[in-house]
């Protein structure tokens, strides 16, 4: 949108067919070295509960969802703490290398135009309750748990697409 | 210490990845559902089918043990709807959890600002969990969690459709980018 401070052009992304393999392999690696796979929201809901911590101890403790978290006083203490600053990290060094790093508002021509960080905050909410009902989002429980080819994984997978595809129609481009 | 290292690498690699498939984008994640670039699909399907392969080749390799791995319990009304939120969210907000960290790296405000209400709604989720609780375990199907034990038949045959389906996503895919405006390119406006 803004012209970036980077002079050069950002590189062209990689061919699905490619992204996929490599994201493929990373994925089986995980499985094969924790028995689990890869995920996200294990870690928001973990800050989730360590901010409650310091901002509300006594309703966090006495949370019924969150309690359990800080009952040892460090519910960031896990793997997927680590691996979620690593996609941070993992991302931030591809975008760098990539020329892509830009600071804006991006996503205003399909998702709300000037009402585009209300729709970010909509979303989030909207993903954020959803991803604990379920008890994973799309990588956690569609990504890790197709490839376990389990029910829980394809079903998330079949009603995120159906519900996104129907939804995205309502969401007006702007000219 | 051993996790610290296995998490920072599996998820630099993991973060790395999204990135250059293009994921920090929400231009192009959204694009999926507008079907006019179908990346999203095809790498999701061909990782996950390369990995399911793969687990199945080590399984029979002895290499990994299936009942170490963690399979999701089958609650799928539970799943279900929490996969109708998430693609909701994922449709109005552009990004799905994993995606907007990578949005946010990339120095996109509006990722940071999906990742606050990511955390708001974990916030209005668990403040009122006493009285959705039931919801967490809706749907439960007893009798197996993976779809081999549901459908008894082999992980081989289960396998061997998601490498036919993921190549039907590819074609299909193709097609329907030609017949619009074609995938969002990381120069687009």
């Amino acid at each position: 949108m803004s012209e970036s401070s980077n002079t050069q052009l950002p590189q062209s992304y990689w061919n699905p067919l490619v992204a996929g393999l490599i994201l493929g392999m990373v994925l089986l690696v995980t499985f094969v070295t924790t028995g689990h796979g890869l995920g996200a929201t294990g870690f928001t809901t973990r800050f989730t509960a360590w901010m409650g911590m310091h901002i509300v101890p006594v309703a966090t403790n006495a949370n019924d969802y969150l309690g359990g978290m800080v009952e040892d006083g460090k519910p960031l203490s896990a793997w997927i703490t680590w691996q979620v600053l690593g996609v941070a990290l993992g991302a931030l060094a591809s975008a760098y290398f990539a020329h892509r790093i830009q600071f804006q508002m991006d996503g205003r021509k399909f998702l709300g135009g000037s009402k585009r960080p209300v729709t970010a905050m909509l979303g989030g909410v909207l993903a954020g309750f959803g991803a604990r009902i379920a008890a994973g989002c799309t990588s956690g429980l569609g990504l890790s748990g197709g490839a376990v080819l389990s029910l829980a994984g394809f079903t998330f997978l079949c009603t995120f697409f159906a519900v996104g595809l129907l939804v995205s129609r309502f969401m007006k481009e702007e000219k | 210490m051993e996790i610290i290292i296995s998490g920072l690498l599996l998820g630099g690699a993991f973060g790395f990845v999204l990135e250059r498939a293009g994921f920090g984008n929400p231009n192009k994640l959204t694009a999926q559902f507008r079907l006019s670039d179908w990346s999203v699909f095809k790498v999701m399907f061909t990782a996950i089918v390369f990995a399911a392969v793969g687990l199945m080749i080590f399984e029979r390799l002895g290499i990994v043990a299936s009942e170490e791995l963690f399979v999701p319990p089958a609650f799928l009304g539970a799943a279900a709807l929490g996969g109708a939120l998430v693609g909701a969210g994922f449709a109005v907000g552009g990004y799905c959890p994993g995606t907007s960290v990578v949005g946010m790296m990339s120095g996109r405000i509006d990722a940071a600002i999906f990742l606050v209400g990511l955390l708001l709604g974990t916030v209005i989720f668990a403040g009122i969990y006493p009285s959705i609780e039931a919801l967490t375990t809706l749907g439960e199907f007893a009798k197996a969690d993976a779809l081999p034990e549901a459908l008894h038949v082999s992980s081989f045959s289960v396998n061997v459709v998601m490498v036919f389906a993921a190549v039907g996503v590819f074609l299909l895919g193709s097609w329907m980018e030609k017949k619009s405006s074609g995938p969002v390119s990381s120069n687009s406006k």
